[in-house]
């Protein structure tokens, strides 16, 4: 008998082509970031509209060429081929950028000179440091995610997700932000809400939104009061953390996108675990006894404290908003994986996670006996779970820091993990089978 | 107090080891040669793709074998006595036991093709290989892989992500065309296609030729084909390793005899896991059962008998899964690769050629023999369940959106596939009787 003749529907390959455009992405992109570079002496105040373009915008096409291809060499399917090979230098990049961002801003001056037609544009000022730390931060959203989307084309959940932190750091944290100040409103942002913006509920912010914003302003305490204690809750229990850390947060979009290839290096070992809740629960302890401490020195007129509460918020905003969440939440992606702030620092993330580990409806779900212990789950855990600990003893995986961005049931090889809502009964299967191999010790 | 002594840290051993533990405070032991820590066999391809190093693929903390007093010994074991209780190690120890477990997995088989064992051939089993791997793919170009099964395909799918050109050469006329019926073997085969490698169905290896430098330069085929190489990948199964037992007074034939509590023809040594071959055959069950799975349910069974609890192995509704590059398969009950007296085949294929489910049911009563699903999760509890009770193929169709275990917002077939049941039988009329979700699930199937 002669073997079947089987023809495949369509077959992918790396093509000259291919190559060809995947060259000339990276030119355009080299070039982009020789501008870049050379704005950043001053030049670029000749032609700022033209620098603009050659600068930001070569880097930007060059890179989205450079990524397309991808498309037609290989079928869809998460390939996280020789993702332990790499090298990090990017980090470095990342880290000193951060670095004169906070304490050095005129190194860096010219950058912000050279968005200051967006920024008039958008927001009918010049620009300032933070609008550039914005610019960069909301490309960088953009333009990973829009990787992100090509890398897991086949999966509509992630895909919609995706949207979602590009949709809301775009539309919630860029642009409405940028046309407030054009509309000489406070600057607000109404996808951050206190905790995780801290100063949103001191009563520093709240006189002054209130005092010179009008019905805007009380309609902005009122949203973030509406935020923290009725919407945390409440979504928290029919979805888990997940609808806020991995769908709306700017920290977790930047984590979701340009964090992506940088997850498998969170530590997943049960000491990382035990620091994690010490850290996160402290700051959420710091935070909320400051802003405790501000109200009360408040309502007594600044005499109980003085500027004792002052001194506090002062440290807290250096501490933990500029070094932890800033310079070592994002500058450390390559050292310790995409998440550092989220599950080690970020208070919001605490709150959400104490409903998510008590009082929710989501879970991950194992199927059954499929599970092979490869370790595919617990490497791309962005949040350093040890997802398979759960898989293989086949316990449903329920945990505070899961911020439910579902990369561990899409790179299962056998289909093990399901995030699911459900009802709460049964939702702790504890395994006796088990017990006695500690997990939680 | 109990000592005991397991041979092989693998799945079946490692199981062992754990659920002893779990009843009891006996002296455990466990002597590998492989490596000193457990890990997963079936994660090494994910170790030369750079998806994971070997840190990863370890399921336990290095802490959790002190902590859970298991001692781990990293040496060879050279052989065994059986009447003074001791084994040999190759660094001149000798251990005494009085519990032995053997479970020393398997090995590559070789048929005696010329040239098998020429540098630049090898199989894909252990963490040697996989080193071995390494060396053997510094800068080549293309390689051969001989025989199509689901280590074949792994092998593929790692060379592949070092940008080698793979040729797979195939015994069967279809791709695992012993195990998978025609439309499924064929779903696969199109898919390995569309990666790009070149898959040569019904073709056998004749001879392996060496280059100049003593090193494999080409295949010959038995179409008298000569293909230019630098690897050969030889994934034609496996074989008991059982090189250790064989010298001792342990009985063997094609692996260690074991009967169905996995005890050897000697008191208190007792076998689990690739290496073990079954005295007694149960009806659908194999004389040599090589998988993950069955490795940790004989592990587990195993425990209990040498706890003093004694416990037939039996591992319940078949099932398996895998993954074929991009593709998942699971399966559940028994689907033969040839249609069976008695029996219905229903088969179900997206437009995509990249889905499918196919079911098999009895003639008489329209009990699920088994099905195959590709590209479409489904829950193994609901489908053992289903299977268990015998329940018939419309009550399953009617009921498989609760058996969906794809991801959120993924797209949902379970319409299309009763539609295209009731169009291959118009005298039925089913529809869809539950959604997807824990909610139903969980009130009507498994409460």
């Amino acid at each position: 008998m002669m073997p079947l003749q089987i023809e495949p529907f369509k077959v992918y390959k790396e093509s000259p082509k291919l190559e060809w455009i995947k060259k000339s992405g990276l030119g355009i992109f080299l070039v982009g970031v020789f501008f870049l570079l050379v704005s950043l002496t001053g030049t670029a105040m000749i032609m700022p509209n033209l620098f603009l373009f050659l600068s930001f915008g070569l880097s930007i096409i060059g890179a989205v060429i450079y990524s397309l291809p991808v498309i037609w060499e290989a079928p869809a399917g998460i390939k996280n081929n020789k993702i332990f090979f790499n090298s990090f230098t990017s980090g470095i990049i990342i880290i000193s950028f951060y670095f004169f961002l906070y304490w050095f801003p005129s190194f860096i001056g010219n950058w912000i000179r050279l968005v200051d037609p967006i920024s008039t544009f958008l927001r009918g000022e010049k620009a300032d440091r933070w609008f550039l730390y914005g610019t960069f931060y909301t490309l960088a959203v953009l333009f990973m995610g829009l990787k992100m989307i090509i890398k897991y084309r086949h999966s509509r959940y992630h895909l919609i997700r995706t949207f979602s932190v590009m949709f809301f750091q775009l539309g919630f944290a860029y642009l409405i932000p940028s046309l407030l100040i054009m509309f000489n409103k406070p600057e607000h942002y109404f996808s951050y809400f206190w905790p995780l913006k801290y100063d949103y509920l001191f009563p520093g912010s709240v006189h002054y939104l209130t005092h010179t914003a009008g019905a805007l302003g009380y309609f902005m305490v009122f949203w973030g009061i509406i935020m923290t204690f009725i919407v945390v809750p409440v979504f928290s229990y029919f979805f888990g953390k997940r609808w806020y850390c991995s769908w709306v947060c700017g920290c977790g979009g930047l984590a979701e996108t340009a964090g992506d290839p940088f997850r498998h290096l969170s530590d997943k070992s049960l000491k990382a675990w035990k620091i994690e809740r010490w850290t996160i629960h402290s700051v959420l302890v710091f935070i909320i006894v400051t802003t405790a401490l501000l109200w009360i020195n408040s309502a007594t007129g600044g005499k109980t404290l003085g500027g004792l509460s002052h001194t506090f918020s002062a440290v807290y905003g250096f501490l933990i908003g500029a070094v932890f969440s800033g310079i070592t939440g994002v500058g450390f992606y390559p050292v310790l994986g995409s998440r550092v702030w989220c599950r080690f620092g970020c208070p919001l993330a605490a709150i959400l996670g104490l409903f998510q580990r008590f009082k929710s409806k989501f879970r991950i779900t194992t199927n059954g006996g499929h599970c092979i212990s490869c370790g595919n789950c617990s490497t791309y855990c962005e949040m350093g779970i040890d997802v398979r600990a759960y898989a293989q003893r086949k316990q449903n995986i329920i945990r505070s820091s899961c911020v439910g961005c579902g990369i561990c049931a899409a790179v299962c090889p056998r289909g093990v993990l399901r995030l699911e809502n459900g009802p709460e009964k049964g939702r702790y299967n504890v395994v006796l089978d088990d017990q006695l191999m500690d997990l939680n010790q | 107090m109990h000592n005991l002594v397991i041979i092989g840290n693998g799945i079946a051993g490692v199981t062992t080891a754990r659920h002893v533990r779990k009843m009891s405070d006996m002296k455990i032991t466990i002597i590998s040669s492989e490596t000193k820590y457990f890990f997963s066999r079936t994660a090494l391809m994910y170790v030369y793709m750079g998806q994971m190093r070997f840190k990863e693929i370890k399921p336990y903390e290095d802490w959790f074998w002190t902590k859970n007093n298991i001692e781990l010994i990293h040496a060879h074991v050279n052989s065994i006595n059986t009447d003074n209780k001791t084994l040999q190690l190759n660094n001149g120890t000798i251990i005494s036991y009085n519990k032995l477990v053997i479970s020393t997995g398997s090995k590559t088989n070789r048929y005696g093709w010329p040239g098998q064992n020429l540098p630049g051939v090898q199989g894909l089993y252990s963490w040697q290989d996989v080193e071995l791997l390494e060396e053997n793919t510094r800068n080549i170009t293309h390689a051969i892989i001989v025989g199509g099964g689901l280590i074949g395909i792994e092998l593929a799918e790692m060379l592949h992500s070092r940008k080698i050109h793979v040729t797979f050469l195939v015994r069967e006329d279809l791709y695992w065309g012993n195990i998978l019926p025609r439309e499924d073997s064929i779903l696969i085969s199109r898919h390995i296609l569309e990666h790009g490698f070149d898959l040569k169905l019904g073709t056998q290896l004749k001879e392996i030729n060496a280059g100049q430098n003593g090193r494999v330069k080409s295949v010959k085929t038995d179409k008298g084909e000569e293909i230019i190489c630098q690897l050969v990948g030889l994934t034609p199964g496996v074989h008991p390793n059982i090189d250790l037992v064989k010298n001792s007074k342990v009985k063997t034939a094609g692996g260690v005899l074991v009967n169905n509590y996995l005890e050897t023809n000697i008191p208190d040594v007792y076998a689990a896991g690739d290496c073990v071959e079954f005295k007694e055959r149960e009806p659908g069950r194999f004389r040599f059962e090589q998988l993950w799975y069955t490795g940790r349910m004989q592990g587990e069974a195993l425990a209990q008998t040498i706890c003093g609890k004694r416990t037939k192995y039996d591992r319940g509704v078949w099932f398996n899964s895998a993954k074929f590059l991009d593709i998942e398969y699971q399966t559940y009950g028994f689907v033969a690769a040839q249609p069976r007296e008695g029996e219905t085949n229903f088969y179900w294929e997206h437009k995509s050629g990249k889905k499918a489910v196919r079911f098999v049911f009895r003639n008489d009563d329209h009990s699920l023999v088994g099905m195959n699903t590709f590209g479409i999760r489904y829950r193994h509890e609901l489908f053992d369940k289903w299977i268990k009770n015998k329940k018939s193929i419309e009550y399953i169709l009617e009921h498989l959106p609760q058996a969906n275990f794809d991801p959120e917002f993924f797209e949902k077939h379970e319409g299309e596939i009763i539609t295209e049941f009731n169009r291959q039988n118009p005298e039925v009329n089913l529809k869809l009787k539950s959604k997807r979700g824990l909610k139903d699930l969980l009130s009507k199937e498994l409460a």
